[in-house]
């Protein structure tokens, strides 16, 4: 069981007056807090063992690099991946799907195909839109039925030998919607691609088992996770990135350099050029504990309550919209009130203290299907309680009053 | 014709009236409101300024070194400001527009409006205005 109370206490900024109302934060899908012991491994790393790492042989160089593989031992427990060298640190999911798609430029031809779906963020199209450009490939998009479920029978038909690689979200930023992504990555792999999930949304949410599902790559940001910003992590199956061209050039990436030819590292390192965020990939293990430490099971729970409470309390307001309601939806509930601006009801609960998201959700294609130009966003943690929920639709309607 | 700091002093005078931020907000969405501000025909592609989430029109005309806007948006509140930007910069000559100091926004508590995260267009339509009136004097030069 999740006692919030508890849970609250370990959050300092959750403790803060806006507009002079008590904080109510529900915009947890762009990004959650983070708890004090996030914080303190963040300001312990930096008063106690700065160094750079996987280079000195010296004390503090050597402790850094301790903690910060330490973390990818951490997040290979946490998604059950087979070995720790499939655990690339990037800057967040962005990142994470930059290096794949830019990898697969020069390993897809004129004629290949690669799927993304109407539901994804531009994080998963953009980067695809610009490796097809490149390669001569052809992007294909599954569309989604009005419940905001990916239109299976569609995907289906779109699979074929000539399709290379799928790239599809977890749970959608904007709608909710949780994919059947065990279905989906089995239907990949009978015609022989591969496939890439975007897990930003659903690694706070759900337990993801790299080998269960047997995923070809997998993305999340530790931001999301009640981890620091400027953390992602690639998960990708050793084989295929061995196969995967590095991304970025630089230090620590390489074997051997002459100017006539290099040679690159082994995995991981092979993906890591540079200087990472070495802080907050130490610090993203204490948010993976302070998760693994409540149980990734109990926190769903919760989030599901809070989601059915939410929904409940949101239908008794007049002319309530629901974007998307489909059947499998996680941590959050989008919608629109009839002849309101989302932006409207945006500002006029900021003004109340409640932090909520509005506009497109950087998923514009999604807003163009339903035919809106955006919605508001409520998004869940785990300490976000009821009496919040209540609040929040206290401010709802008195913006609906105000705006009428 | 009153001058542009005159007006931006009746409208720092008149939000000094209200009590709180809800009689501020009633009176700019009042002014989203009721005001028609721009002609349906103007409201093109070519003159939407776009903003993440609420957009702006914004139609130009000149007449003898008078520039003339109207503007509309999808969303209340940024039509509300709008109206109020209009109110100040609309009908004045274009040399006075360019250089127009806009502290009025910051003394009526809606600097926040304008930050770069609310993505509303605004910012982006005073830059047009101004670009407008600035164009509009080096043309006639």
């Amino acid at each position: 069981m999740i006692d919030v109370g508890k849970i609250r206490a370990q959050f300092p900024v959750l403790h803060q007056k806006v507009n002079g109302k008590d904080l109510v934060y529900f915009d947890n899908g762009a990004s959650t807090q983070k708890p004090q012991v996030v914080i303190d491994a963040l300001s312990y790393y930096y008063s106690n063992d700065n160094a750079n790492i996987h280079r000195g042989v010296h004390y503090l160089s050597q402790l850094a690099t301790d903690k910060f593989e330490a973390t990818r031992g951490a997040v290979q427990a946490f998604i059950n991946a087979k070995n720790s060298c499939e655990i690339i640190f990037t800057k967040g999911t962005t990142d994470s799907i930059n290096l794949v798609a830019n990898g697969y430029r020069s390993m897809l031809n004129k004629g290949d195909e690669v799927i993304i779906s109407e539901m994804e963020h531009h994080s998963n199209i953009v980067p695809w839109q610009m490796c097809c450009k490149v390669s001569g490939a052809t992007l294909k998009v599954i569309p989604i039925l009005d419940n905001g479920d990916l239109d299976m029978e569609a995907f289906k038909n779109l699979l074929s030998e000539k399709t290379k690689l799928v790239a599809i979200t977890h749970i959608s930023n904007a709608l909710g919607t949780i994919n059947p992504v065990k279905e989906l990555i089995a239907l990949t792999h009978k015609v022989g691609a591969k496939i890439l999930i975007d897990g930003a949304q659903a690694t706070p949410h759900t337990e993801v088992d790299v080998q269960e599902l047997n995923v070809d790559f997998y993305c999340f940001s530790a931001h999301k996770m009640y981890g620091p910003t400027g953390v992602g992590i690639l998960y990708g199956k050793k084989a295929l990135l061995n196969e995967l061209p590095p991304y970025q050039g630089g230090g620590e990436m390489i074997k051997e350099v002459s100017f006539e030819k290099t040679t690159y590292a082994d995995l991981p390192q092979k993906f890591e050029a540079g200087t990472p965020n070495i802080a907050g990939v130490i610090a993203f293990k204490a948010a993976l504990d302070f998760i693994t430490n409540l149980g990734i099971d109990n926190i769903a729970k919760h989030e599901d309550a809070l989601v059915q409470y939410a929904t409940k309390q949101l239908s008794t307001i007049s002319g309530m919209q629901f974007i998307g309601e489909a059947r499998k939806r996680a941590a959050l509930v989008s919608f629109n009130i009839a002849g309101l601006h989302p932006y409207d009801i945006g500002i006029l609960l900021d003004k109340m203290g409640v932090a909520i998201r509005t506009g497109h959700h950087c998923a514009q294609p999604i807003m163009e299907r339903y035919n809106v130009p955006g919605t508001v966003r409520m998004s869940f943690g785990v300490y976000n309680k009821k009496e919040e929920i209540d609040i929040c639709i206290t401010a709802i309607k008195k913006a609906q009053t105000m705006l009428a | 014709m009153e001058t542009i700091a005159a007006i931006q002093e009746e409208i720092v005078e008149e939000f000094d009236m209200f009590e709180n931020w809800v009689e501020k907000y009633e009176y700019i969405i009042e002014l989203g409101k009721t005001l028609p501000m721009i002609d349906e025909k103007y409201k093109i592609d070519e003159n939407l300024i776009k903003g993440c989430q609420s957009r702006v029109w914004l139609h130009t005309q000149h007449n003898n070194g008078i520039i003339t806007y109207t503007a509309d948006s999808d969303a209340i509140i940024t039509k509300g400001i709008v109206a109020i930007l209009i109110r100040v910069l609309s009908n004045q000559k274009a040399g006075e527009i360019a250089i127009a100091n806009l502290a009025f926004i910051d003394e009526i508590g809606l600097k926040e409006q304008l930050s770069q995260t609310r993505a509303n267009g605004l910012v982006s339509m005073i830059k047009e205005m101004k670009l407008y009136a600035l164009g509009y004097q080096k043309q006639i030069k």
